[in-house]
């Protein structure tokens, strides 16, 4: 092999692991969404459901949230996008001498700590509101006005960055034309300069949108008692986690894969409207009205489809897992039964069976790993010693005594922990 | 005087109306949202903290104790904080450390984009590039949970194949926190670099090939230098962000360690003194430009170029 073959071969391995990097996140939380464990995970997987989608329509604070961000990604959109072209065109016309100073005045929110621009947000309006003697109630201490204008400080810059290249290429002797024709100044931004900036209208608007919905850093400090969908989504994380969020994640990122296509297609359309040439069969299939409804009809067919499977038969595969699992938790429990008489310390030899559940509470001084080693030693084709009755079933016992210890650790993420290793366990 | 022509000339530009606004607009943004809050800021952190009914009372004087606690720690103690300087040193390294990553990580890959025909794959793997950006922030921490995590996908693989016979902590051990926000941030970083590099001549990169440069000298003599101002705003803008991430600390970070974003929310929400958390702010602010300001120095970069 020589050596040109060997650095082709390492380039794409750079490449594909870059992707598999950037992807394995989003892959995973999509697998997670349609497993019924009630901790995140992969595997096992127990049983394909959609039931956390179902759960996630019923979650009242989250779609209060989700509203809380419409309203808020709307206000900031109209807000920033006037100011980011305002500020753009301005920034056409000041003299030289004044430009780096309010070009960095303008840059500076992108960079600056969201959290900082949260802090003096908040503190700025307060201090507003108690000069003008507002009450609790009024504008100045209302969450969505303040997130808005929190936002629009660095919503706007991205906003100016856009219409500033867009800018950049714009003929000004169009203008000049248009004025020579006798139009006004207002005539000319209207019928000339507006129809320009429209892609940079449509781009900007639909950057302020998607940074004021997935903002928290700043969004934390001026919500006040109003929350988001974002903020409601960091308490769930903070102190738990379910698939619920999941099945949000593949949601949105559903959404966002059908808004690049549609925004893919849309732009290729208008290219080719722009430029007509010869195109294969194929190609103006997929790109004409026909192609675009055979696409949606394959996609609700397929949304359809997983639906169905996720709704049919879920509740006797979660049976059948039940019993697995009570089966292993036996399995684990005869193990350890054959371990313990061998043990060393005759105090601790049982005199009577033991019940599983005892395997899984915390202070059981024999097996103080056992969440973590326990799965390891799972015989995988051992004959199926599962009896209905024959034992009481592990899972309440052992929630409960996980439930116990969840609230004897006061850091979350301990909580957290005991609660996904209960979910192991059950 | 030039001041006033100016804008009479942008008036007449754009019509009365709509200069008037344009101009009202950015004044707005530019006075009411960026520099007095942040001046408020700065006023209200050297302020003690009172109850709302002792404001503007005779108590109501500049102080600096705010910033004595972050280096003396509470009054009479003597010594220094050294927690939350410890928290504060821990942040800006680790910030920095990200951003070194992400420019390991990113560079080859805007190189290769950058370099290849435009069209077709290139297009795919930049829209493919955008869309882990738009899943926001705390999905994707919650990702890194679900991977990382002790019964996560990485310790079942590591396990399955036998490298280790026990699940790693990688949240205790930070490694979770590390690769989060290099992930966050990566998009922040190939972008300007590949802007930057896009432009860079195939011709050029090919005549130091026929003078006999090496693969290694043709990138620190013709793409590194060429590459600088993508860099620079590259780095800059991974590093600030880092440094003032707030979601993926809280979610990722280790029991034992915080981030300084995490005590200034700490100041705001459970520590009840809002004061402190405007001056913690106000130094994580001052210490990160501070260290921008002196990379861009060492690295002969004009602030002006960022951005574009």
């Amino acid at each position: 092999m020589n050596a040109h073959v060997l650095a082709r071969v390492s380039v794409a391995a750079f490449v594909v692991g870059f992707f598999v990097y950037l992807f394995a996140p989003l892959v995973v939380m999509g697998v997670t969404a349609f497993n019924t464990s009630s901790f995140p995970r992969v595997s096992p997987f127990e049983c394909f459901s959609v039931e956390w989608f179902t759960a996630l329509t019923n979650d009242g604070p989250l779609i209060r949230g989700l509203a809380n961000s419409v309203y808020i990604g709307f206000g900031v959109v109209l807000l920033a996008v006037p100011i980011g072209m305002a500020g753009a065109l301005l920034l056409t016309r000041i003299p030289d001498r004044a430009k780096p100073w309010y070009y960095t005045v303008c840059v500076s929110p992108i960079l600056i700590p969201g959290v900082v621009l949260g802090i003096s947000t908040l503190v700025f309006w307060d201090r507003l509101g108690r000069m003008f003697g507002a009450s609790e109630g009024s504008v100045f201490y209302n969450g969505i006005f303040l997130t808005i204008f929190g936002q629009t400080t660095f919503v706007a810059a991205y906003c100016l960055l856009v219409f500033v290249a867009r800018l950049q290429r714009f003929d000004s002797t169009q203008e000049e034309a248009a004025k020579d024709l006798g139009a006004t100044p207002g005539q000319c931004f209207r019928k000339v300069l507006l129809p320009y900036l429209k892609p940079a209208i449509l781009t900007s608007a639909v950057l302020a949108f998607l940074a004021s919905f997935e903002n928290y850093n700043t969004t934390v400090f001026t919500s006040l008692t109003q929350e988001t969908l974002v903020t409601v989504l960091a308490g769930k994380v903070r102190f738990g986690i379910n698939p619920s969020i999941s099945a949000l994640a593949v949601a949105i990122i559903t959404l966002t894969l059908v808004a690049a296509a549609a925004y893919e297609i849309a732009t290729r359309r208008q290219a080719l409207r722009a430029a007509p040439r010869p195109i294969r069969p194929v190609a103006g299939f997929l790109l004409g009205n026909a192609g675009i409804a055979l696409l949606l009809l394959i996609a609700v067919a397929g949304i359809g489809t997983i639906y169905f499977a996720g709704t049919l038969g879920v509740e006797e595969c979660k049976a059948v897992a039940l019993a697995e699992k009570r089966r292993r938790a036996q399995e684990r429990a005869r193990a350890l039964e054959q371990r313990l008489p061998r043990n060393d310390a005759p105090e601790l030899r049982p005199t009577q069976p033991i019940d599983p559940s005892s395997i899984f509470a915390p202070s059981s001084p024999q097996a103080p790993n056992n969440e973590t080693d326990a799965p390891a030693s799972q015989p995988d084709n051992a004959p199926n010693p599962f009896a209905p009755g024959a034992l009481p079933a592990p899972t309440t016992e052992s929630a409960g005594a996980s439930e116990r210890r969840s609230v004897e650790l006061p850091d979350p993420r301990a909580a957290d922990a005991a609660r996904e290793r209960a979910s192991q366990t059950d | 005087m030039s001041n006033s022509f100016w804008m009479r000339a942008f008036l007449v530009r754009y019509g009365t109306a709509v200069g008037a606004c344009a101009l009202a607009l950015v004044a707005f943004w530019t006075f009411a949202l960026i520099l007095i809050p942040q001046l408020a800021m700065v006023d209200f952190s050297l302020r003690p903290n009172l109850p709302p009914a002792e404001v503007g009372g005779p108590q109501d004087v500049y102080t600096l104790e705010h910033y004595a606690y972050l280096v003396r720690g509470s009054a009479g103690a003597g010594g220094y904080n050294a927690v939350d300087l410890a928290v504060l040193a821990r942040t800006l390294a680790v910030a920095a450390f990200v951003t070194a990553i992400d420019l390991v990580i990113c560079y080859p890959l805007a190189y290769l984009l950058a370099q290849s025909p435009r069209g077709g794959w290139t297009r795919l793997l930049l829209l493919l590039l955008v869309v882990p950006f738009w899943v926001n922030e705390i999905l994707r921490a919650f990702a890194f949970r679900i991977l990382f995590g002790a019964s996560g996908v990485l310790n079942d693989l590591l396990l399955a194949i036998g490298v280790v016979d026990q699940p790693v902590d990688f949240i205790r051990g930070n490694i979770a926190l590390y690769s989060g926000l290099s992930y966050a941030f990566v998009l922040l970083m190939i972008f300007p670099l590949y802007n930057a590099m896009e432009n860079l001549e195939r011709s050029q990169i090919e005549a130091a090939r026929d003078l006999g440069a090496s693969r290694w000298r043709i990138h620190r003599r013709v793409v590194i230098p060429f590459a600088k101002p993508g860099i620079s705003s590259g780095c800059t803008m991974v590093f600030m962000l880092s440094a003032g991430a707030l979601a993926t600390p809280q979610i990722l970070g280790g029991p034992s360690s915080l981030w300084f974003t995490q005590l200034i929310y700490q100041w705001f929400n459970t520590g009840n003194n809002w004061p402190r958390g405007a001056a913690y702010a106000i130094v994580l602010l001052a210490t990160t430009i501070a260290l921008v300001l002196i990379a861009m120095r060492a690295g002969k970069v004009r602030l002006a170029e960022f951005g574009k």
